[in-house]
């Protein structure tokens, strides 16, 4: 088959012409992704600890045991090596900027409750190489064990000590293994999931149900008739050093 | 043809060194031809998929499970017979099958390492069974 110059030239300028349009045509099939306004978030699970209520039962550390229990954290006795996943510290070190000096012992003294804050803006995240955790559409900041290669940039990285590292065999160290969850093994880092294996399952965190006290409000920040908001609005809370700009979900009613 | 009885005890020498793994095997009672005894469960009749895909596939779809439950958060699973089952290696596979008398065996026999899935999941079973052990 022969071609003529000009049918040459015609079908030379229809191509780039239909070359030219493509992605005009692409945008114009997907109006939906990507562009417009950012999509408000539907949830961010949060906590509000109201720390008046734990005093009143000082040192009763049904929280930490209900959280341990459930995700087979072991209780490794050289503090080298401890993990971590809900404990808890004396007032002037998890609050050292909010120190007036005249407070009552009651409020210095007493422990409070601590856990990772499934930060707005995680730190921890972003320096993970392997995307071993990320941040979910729902504010938990989650961990994939399997995909962690123990590099602990995180334990670096997160300004709370919210990370543990597994510097030995955990299994030994756990008085009594949950099946149901798994364990974790030497060489992985490992934190508070917000109990999202029961989340699914329509349940509240370990710690919330266990607390005698009802000291922990969990619920939907992003819902303004939720327990956590309702509190917020009510009383004066604080954040664990808001100023580095995490973003923290965990709220303190002091 | 001088060298023929130097030949041929050569290649049967040879012929038994390469088969002696095998002989060695059979001597112990290392190995057989016989597939292994496998505990099929009690209480289910059918798995999540046809054998034969579960035989060939298993680890693929448990990668499968893993990915979509810990990093999507999606834990439903709807098999080819239009049932719905939990992704979970503890919860829905060992719900039915004994780690020992099932996957181990299987394993054994294929020459399969052990996968590293048991460094972390625990075999409800054997955690029942070490519980009421400790338990005077």
């Amino acid at each position: 088959m022969k071609i003529t110059r000009k049918d040459f030239l015609r079908l030379s300028g229809l191509s780039l012409l239909a070359a030219g349009c493509k992605p005009a045509v692409r945008s114009a099939n997907q109006p939906a992704s990507g562009t417009g306004a950012a999509p408000t978030q539907l949830t961010r699970w949060g906590m509000v600890i109201d720390l008046r209520k734990c005093r009143e039962k000082d040192g009763c550390n049904a929280c930490v045991h209900a959280c341990n229990a459930a995700h087979n954290v072991p209780q490794i006795a050289n503090r080298a090596h401890e993990v971590k996943w809900l404990w808890t510290e004396p007032y002037a070190t998890v609050f050292p900027s909010a120190q007036t000096g005249y407070a009552p012992q009651t409020v210095t003294e007493t422990m409070v409750p601590l856990l990772c804050n499934h930060c707005a803006d995680p730190p921890c995240t972003r320096v993970c190489p392997t995307q071993a955790t990320w941040k979910r559409d729902d504010g938990i900041v989650m961990m994939d064990w399997h995909r962690c290669i123990g590099c602990r940039y995180c334990v670096a990285a997160c300004p709370y000590g919210s990370r543990s590292f597994n510097f030995e065999d955990p299994r030994p160290s756990i008085a009594s293994i949950n099946p149901d969850f798994p364990t974790r093994t030497k060489g992985v880092v490992e934190k508070c999931n917000f109990c999202e294996e029961r989340l699914t399952r329509g349940l509240k965190p370990a710690c919330v149900d266990a607390c005698p006290q009802h000291v922990f409000a969990f619920g939907n920040l992003a819902d303004p008739d939720s327990e956590p908001r309702q509190l917020l609005r009510d009383r004066f809370a604080v954040q664990r050093e808001p100023e580095l700009g995490t973003g923290p979900s965990v709220f303190y009613l002091v | 043809m001088r060298d023929r009885v130097w030949i041929f005890a050569g290649l049967a020498l040879f012929v038994a060194a390469l088969t002696s793994p095998a002989w060695y095997a059979l001597a112990n009672a290392k190995s057989s031809s016989q597939p292994p005894k496998l505990q099929m469960p009690a209480n289910q009749k059918e798995c999540v998929a046809p054998a034969g895909t579960m035989r060939a596939a298993h680890m693929k779809m448990l990668i499968q499970w893993r990915e979509d439950v810990v990093r999507h958060g999606d834990r439903r699973f709807v098999a080819f017979n239009g049932k719905v089952y939990e992704k979970s290696l503890t919860g829905t596979c060992l719900g039915c099958h004994n780690k020992q008398q099932f996957c181990d065996r299987c394993h054994a026999y294929s020459g399969v390492s052990t996968p590293s899935c048991w460094n972390c999941h625990s075999d409800p079973q054997t955690v029942a069974r070490s519980i009421t052990r400790s338990t005077p």
